[in-house]
């Protein structure tokens, strides 16, 4: 475990950000002021963080429709996404993208998805690009369980075995592609179906960021190392519905409130740092305060900030025509 | 390949062989048109994929918005059913999606055209599908001069090129200069220049429109023939030029009638140059119907130059 001080303090961080992002467009759109639609990922941050806390700035990720941590944990400014949001033309999509489709290729993000499974072939591709150049860089996909039934992901797990591309499959479990249970929706074993493929793969509690780092960082070791695909099973937990205004009625009373009590993963990461001694309790305070300005300085500028102008819908569909 | 190291090929058997114990490069592509490219540029630039569209086109996206500019081969177009996500939602879209940080420098090569009894899966011309997808260029040459013309200015080209190629045509032969040239797109070439009516085709269309052509000149009919080399984007401004001069207009294509290319041109047509229309446009394509495989109902399938002759005759007696 090569967890210091300051990775620590920067996971933590990065975390809190996440949540605080995610609780923020909860209460946004409660209100009414968000169009379109919003797809959370709060609960998963050890995920995302711990996958990301591992790679370079010009390492690929592709992302989902639940999108908005592996973008901010990959380094998307927080300003830009949340005017991104709010369909602002300062936005990182200049209003154009959104909640599903926010993307900076400038620090290797190829996009949240709209489409499941569409994410995985895309950051083949990137994959390509870094063995075809010669470069050192790898590509990681985010994919959920619903994903893992798509064409498209089943297809490319071969292609980057046969292609031996450095790609990082990580698949977060959440047991629910939308509202049907995973243990419902994919057949047979998990790891097995990976392992027949012929690529690596094992599971980790994607609660616990630490877990998560370690497994990560040493699977990207290898890939980045030229031994081809790895694959990831995170077992994560998301708070709330597939979907902005899902009253989640597929899941038991209790059971959210039953795991954040018990497995919130900010919390385990927490606890971990306070009894290692790296920080102290009020240095996680502090981080969580400073956090919640940043996202509430970022609403204040989106709400601010300008509208497209109607010229803009005609810029940017092709370079040139 | 030679100019750009980051020019690759992907796609099914474009080398056929890779990985056995055989002839490598063994087929070069279905139909051979990359043969010989895996021996000079090597199993890294010349990409066998096994048969999954959607993983190896996707992986050309991919490849595509972070700095390589891969030619694909989807072996037929036929096959976009296999795909289409790639190339709907995620190659035309990147761009304006992400507030334009994304070039797409990406060309996907693919067989189209009836004539050869491959019956309904591998005979389509689905055109005017991809052209309806903002964010695409579709392209369609119309001799082995244009092939090379256009298939470069669509690889030095930084949106998503959908290039169609008529199987029928591979064996073509034509005065092709041996140095690099390119072909912009939107801007249509004039085959024939005449008064009487404006014909507008692509592809292996053109050619045998061209056949008509000739017939007609016969019987002093004078044809303008326009090969309109790209769909998206279209020189509209070429064809409503010349129907403001000829008056009559005739639009040949082998994709189906309804919502198709046919019908678009002359929707634009009738709402551009309406006052110099003195016939109704005629449309020459084929049935709404799946593509049929015994060769005497594929050649009833298809246009020919027969059917254009009589569309302009249609139009030239109008009115008279």
């Amino acid at each position: 475990m090569q967890l210091n001080r300051e990775d620590l303090h920067d996971a933590y961080r990065r975390m809190v950000l996440v949540r605080e992002f995610e609780n923020q467009i909860h209460r946004l759109n409660e209100k009414g002021e968000l169009p379109g639609f919003i797809h959370l990922s709060a609960g998963q941050e050890a995920s995302c963080v711990g996958i990301c806390m591992n790679l370079q700035e010009d390492d690929y990720i592709t992302s989902t429709h639940r999108g908005h941590g592996h973008v901010l944990a990959k380094g998307c400014d927080l300003v830009e996404m949340m005017d991104e949001v709010f369909a602002k033309r300062t936005g990182i999509c200049h209003g154009k993208g959104g909640s599903m489709h926010m993307a900076d290729l400038e620090k290797g993000i190829l996009g949240a998805n709209g489409i499941v499974g569409a994410g995985v072939p895309l950051a083949a591709g990137a994959a390509l690009t870094s063995k075809t150049l010669g470069k050192d860089s790898i590509s990681v996909v985010f994919f959920g369980d619903g994903a893992y039934n798509e064409g498209a992901t089943l297809e490319t797990m071969n292609l980057a075995k046969v292609l031996n591309l450095p790609l990082l499959f990580a698949l977060e479990d959440n047991g629910w592609g939308e509202a049907t249970p995973s243990s419902y929706a994919i057949g047979g074993d998990i790891l097995k179906r990976a392992e027949g493929f012929g690529i690596p793969a094992q599971a980790v509690d994607g609660h616990d960021y630490c877990a998560v780092y370690e497994a990560a960082g040493d699977m990207i070791s290898q890939i980045r190392a030229g031994g081809g695909p790895r694959f990831l099973h995170l077992d994560v937990y998301r708070y709330f519905g597939h979907f902005e205004g899902d009253a989640a009625t597929y899941r038991p009373k209790g059971e959210v409130e039953k795991h954040q009590k018990e497995r919130d993963c900010i919390m385990i990461l927490r606890a971990y740092i306070i009894e290692s001694g790296l920080l102290a309790e009020s240095d996680l305070h502090k981080i969580h305060k400073e956090v919640l300005s940043e996202v509430e300085a970022a609403v204040d500028h989106a709400r601010k900030a300008p509208s497209p102008e109607a010229s803009d819908i005609l810029t940017n569909v092709y370079a040139t025509y | 390949m030679r100019r750009d190291d980051r020019v690759i090929l992907i796609g099914e058997d474009i080398a056929g062989g890779t990985g056995g114990k055989g002839e490598e490069d063994a087929w070069g592509g279905v139909m051979g048109v990359t043969k010989g490219l895996y021996k000079e540029f090597g199993a890294g630039r010349v990409i066998d994929t096994p048969i999954s569209e959607m993983s190896y086109i996707g992986t050309a996206v991919g490849a595509a918005a972070t700095g390589l500019r891969p030619i694909a081969e989807l072996m037929f177009c036929d096959f976009l059913g296999c795909c289409f996500d790639q190339i709907l939602n995620q190659a035309a879209k990147f761009r304006y999606m992400f507030g334009g940080k994304v070039s797409m420098p990406l060309v996907i090569r693919m067989q189209c055209g009836a004539g050869f009894s491959a019956a309904a899966q591998h005979s389509q011309s689905l055109h005017a599908l991809l052209t309806h997808i903002p964010g695409l260029k579709v392209v369609m040459p119309s001799s082995p001069y244009e092939a090379k013309g256009l298939l470069i200015e669509a690889i030095r080209d930084n949106d998503p090129v959908m290039f169609f190629e008529n199987k029928l045509m591979y064996d073509d032969v034509g005065e092709v200069p041996d140095e690099d040239y390119t072909i912009p797109f939107g801007e249509a070439a004039l085959r024939t220049d005449g008064e009487d009516v404006t014909i507008c085709a692509l592809g292996r269309m053109v050619n045998l429109a061209e056949q008509a052509v000739v017939q007609l000149r016969k019987r002093n009919i004078e044809a303008t023939l326009i090969d309109l080399r790209s769909t998206s984007p279209l020189d509209v401004e070429t064809i409503c030029e010349s129907v403001e001069e000829t008056g009559r207009l005739v639009i040949v294509d082998e994709g189906s009638p309804r919502c198709g290319f046919a019908a678009d041109v002359a929707a634009l047509v009738a709402s551009k140059a309406f006052g110099a229309l003195q016939a109704p446009i005629e449309m020459v394509t084929p049935p709404h119907t799946p593509i049929p495989f015994a060769p005497v109902l594929e050649q009833e399938y298809l246009p020919n130059p027969e059917r254009v002759i009589m569309a302009v005759d249609k139009v030239m007696a109008y009115g008279r």
